[in-house]
């Protein structure tokens, strides 16, 4: 089996890391460097990632993108306030936001596979193996469409994304690897363009959130932006000139504004130095600390309250946060530092690289999946309440915020017309009272109910959000128990299909077979389940019949047989009779798991520990 | 109906220590959770996801004394009801009846138009007592627990203590739909959704 890395999409900087010895790392490429800048640039040669992009942004600006990840699992409509920030194209339109370079349209996942794509090969080339699966990174606060969008992002650049993981829970991982901290953690994470707070009860290698907060839009990029229109005053004040719609002008006055943000971080005072040559002058500026904390502090201030949310959620006052560690590389500057402090009255640790940690915890949470690491677990929450559209536009609450996932709530739907075959429901997520003003998930149609009067008939529907903190919706009619049939249409995702086209297109510019490296898909899948299988019934072969048993070994045979030829559906179909055979022997394993877990020695032992 | 004591191996008790309880839910997890099955058949992958969130649910229920109230209520009267809702209709206490249908009157006035200090002031001190009156509502229903857990031991009429919960339950739902709707006539943030505490 191939190594799962672990990779942070971050909005300014991405990076992939890996476990080795015990420990993660994470991979330079070829020069030694270890950020790749989340930049895509589309030239007249061809696609430029990275370093390569970053250095077209000024030279290039309508076709170079940057801080895609602010646009991920977003409608025009939430964007349109900030794009005059950006000198890329977008385009209006009802759904998913589109991208328009050249003669083509991109969307966010599409041009974040790109970036993807880079981390992959980076690895390959290090690791000297082929790289199928990873753990990818997201903010803690990003919500279901924003998930969706970053796990299509890793379906397209060709990677089988094993687990989304909270940002600032990877990198509790990570410290916690270290030992460096321990009790109740408050994970403070200030990135390019999101901010999330998570505090986590850490003990006996679980590490269980307990609330999470944040803001999805919110982060350096906003500081650079404070402090860009605070520098086009004075550039129209000192030379008369208004830069504001020159795109290459402010694009080297964005990166001079970055640069001289982050100098400021270890100096007090640094001069900022631009000759803007098409319009005849040379613009040099000295900037102290004090100017742009003051540009900042309003922003900063707006983190605080999701701090005190997810305390009051968690039950919990600042006093009684034993660590609080700080990540993301706006967590350098010293405001932020001094106001978190403040808030939790104690100094924060940043021993791990602010950069890099959240990349390390990723590799570690692969190193888990893979295997590797039994005795470290992660009990994470949904950052934002699941619910319904009921009567009167009220958003019913299904699942609360901050409800630990893997979770499920069932409810029951039936129909208000005579003879009506289709019921709809729309899916939201946030806080407030009214649907209107939460966030649209999707919209779900249950088909194929059968005609009765109004009233009749029972569909149960299940809501389940998986451990990557995505929606899984299905439905089940009561009376027949029949599965019934569910269309979904995402407010602001990729539809499946579309997915599956973005996999073609990105296979047909890398030149490959497609046909065989489904086949190849195909026959891993099946590998999968037959080594899973032999696993299984090694297990607990006595736990089932022996006809049971007889029955799971001929399908073993039958998709053994099968397996090496070229006929992707004769595999695809044996192997889904293998899954089927396994059903009953997979739900008394687990019952026997259960069971064993509460009967254990351990259980028994810290029990009477506890009464002495 | 599924018995969430029985998940954790515990009598239908309302006294639980919330320290053991966390480490059955961390052993149970620790058996049942997805990241332990990647390599697992696509069934078992299934089970363990479906396991693994009915023990969150499991938990999340009882570690919090008036969510567990509430559903060993349910359990009792093998009412299925959905996770998170209750069947708990809320209702005043008879004894604040009278003083109820001033506030809502004031609170009627304070919507259709702004409030004088007078009634600011009185608002304010209304929402204190009632908020002491929660508390109260609170300290009965851990009494009331109490005494459900002897009357499991030896004996008692469990129905009558069924009951008395349920009158508990639906005197602090209400108070707290009234306290929330007096903050935000004062103009305070109120939770849209209020959270389970900890202890």
């Amino acid at each position: 089996m191939s190594r799962i890395v672990g990779i942070d999409l971050g909005t300014t900087n991405s990076l992939v890391a890996y476990m080795e010895d015990g420990f993660p790392k994470v991979i330079p490429d070829a020069e030694g460097h270890v950020l790749l800048p989340s930049v895509v640039a589309f030239t007249a040669d061809g696609v430029l990632v990275g370093d390569a992009a970053k250095r077209q942004l000024v030279r290039n600006p309508t076709q170079t993108i940057y801080s895609v990840k602010r646009f991920m699992g977003k409608g025009y409509a939430d964007v349109k306030e900030e794009l005059r920030y950006f000198p890329f194209r977008v385009l209006s339109s009802e759904e998913v936001v589109r991208i328009k370079v050249g003669k083509r349209e991109v969307t966010p996942p599409e041009v974040s596979a790109l970036i993807l794509k880079a981390l992959k090969e980076r690895a390959e080339a290090q690791l000297g193996e082929p790289v199928a699966r990873a753990v990818i990174t997201v903010p803690a606060y990003f919500n279901d469409s924003q998930r969706q969008a970053t796990k299509d992002a890793g379906r397209i650049a060709g990677l089988d994304v094993l687990r989304i993981v909270n940002e600032p829970t990877a990198a509790s991982l990570a410290y916690g690897l270290h030992r460096l901290t321990s009790g109740i953690v408050a994970v403070y994470d200030l990135g390019g363009g999101t901010f999330d707070i998570s505090i986590l009860k850490v003990k006996d290698g679980i590490f269980e959130v307990l609330a999470t907060n944040g803001n999805t839009h919110l982060g350096g990029d906003d500081f650079d932006r404070a402090l860009v229109d605070w520098l086009l005053a004075d550039i129209r004040a000192r030379h008369g000139v208004d830069l504001a719609r020159d795109l290459e002008a402010m694009q080297e006055l964005r990166l001079g504004a970055e640069a001289a943000k982050c100098r400021l971080s270890f100096e007090e005072r640094t001069v900022l130095t631009i000759p803007f040559s098409q319009h005849g002058f040379t613009y040099r500026r000295e900037i102290c600390r004090a100017d742009v904390e003051a540009l900042i502090e309003p922003l900063v201030a707006q983190t605080l309250g999701p701090c005190r949310l997810a305390l009051a959620d968690a039950g919990l006052s600042a006093e009684q946060i034993d660590e609080v560690v700080l990540v993301g590389g706006s967590t350098r500057v010293p405001l932020v530092r001094r106001r978190v402090e403040e808030l939790f009255g104690k100094p924060p640790h940043s021993q791990l690289n602010p950069d890099e940690v959240v990349a390390l915890g990723a590799a570690v949470q692969a190193h888990i999946l893979a295997g590797g690491i039994t005795n470290m677990l992660l009990l994470d929450v949904t950052p934002l309440s699941l619910g319904i559209e009921t009567l009167g536009g009220v958003m019913s609450v299904l699942i609360p915020r901050n409800t630990t996932i893997p979770t499920s709530a069932k409810e029951l739907f039936t129909t208000s017309v005579d003879g009506q075959t289709v019921v709809d429901m729309h899916v939201l997520q946030g806080e407030r009272e009214l649907a209107k003003d939460n966030r649209s998930l999707a919209r779900f149609e249950l088909r194929g109910i059968d005609p009765m009067p109004a009233g009749m008939p029972r569909i149960e529907v299940t809501f389940l959000i998986d451990a990557n903190g995505i929606l899984q919706v299905q439905a089940k009619e009561l009376r027949t128990g029949k599965a019934a049939s569910i269309e979904v249409k995402p407010s602001y995702g990729l539809t499946d299909a579309e997915v599956e086209r973005m996999i073609e297109e990105s296979f047909a510019h890398a030149e490959e077979d497609v046909a065989s490296r489904l086949l190849i898909e195909t026959r891993n899948e099946a590998d999968t389940v037959i080594r899973a299988t032999e696993r299984a019934l090694g297990q607990g072969k006595e736990l089932i019949s022996e006809e049971e048993v007889g029955g799971i070994k001929e399908a073993l045979a039958a998709l053994t047989a099968v397996r090496d030829g070229s006929d992707r559906d004769a595999i695809r179909e044996a192997t889904d009779r293998l899954n089927q055979a396994t059903l009953r022997l997979a739900e008394v394993l687990m019952d026997s798991a259960l069971k064993a877990a509460l009967t254990s020695k351990r259980v028994t032992e810290a029990l009477e520990q506890k009464s002495r | 109906m599924l018995d969430y004591f029985a998940v954790f191996e515990l009598p239908r008790k309302l006294q639980i220590d919330g320290e053991e309880l966390q480490r059955r839910f961390y052993e149970l997890s620790r058996r049942v959770h997805p990241d332990f099955f990647q390599t697992a058949t696509p069934a078992e992958q299934a089970r363990s996801l479906e396991r693994s969130a009915m023990i969150n649910r499991a938990y999340r229920t009882l570690r919090d004394l008036v969510s567990r109230v509430e559903y060993l209520i349910q359990l009792e009267e093998g009412r299925e009801t959905r996770e998170g809702t209750t069947a708990i209709k809320p209702r005043a206490p008879v004894d604040l009846l009278e003083e109820m249908l001033e506030v809502q009157e004031a609170l009627q006035k304070a919507k259709a138009g702004g409030l004088d200090e007078a009634t600011r002031r009185r608002l304010a001190e209304e929402r204190a007592r009632l908020s002491e009156r929660r508390r109260a509502e609170e300290a009965s229903l851990l009494q009331l627990a109490r005494e459900w857990d002897s009357a499991l031991d030896g004996d008692g009429d469990r129905t009558a203590l069924l009951e008395r919960m349920k009158q508990a339950l639906a005197a602090r739902a209400y108070l707290n739909t009234v306290i929330n709707d007096l903050s935000e006539a004062l103009g305070e943030e109120t939770h849209t959704h209020v959270s389970h505490r900890r202890h």
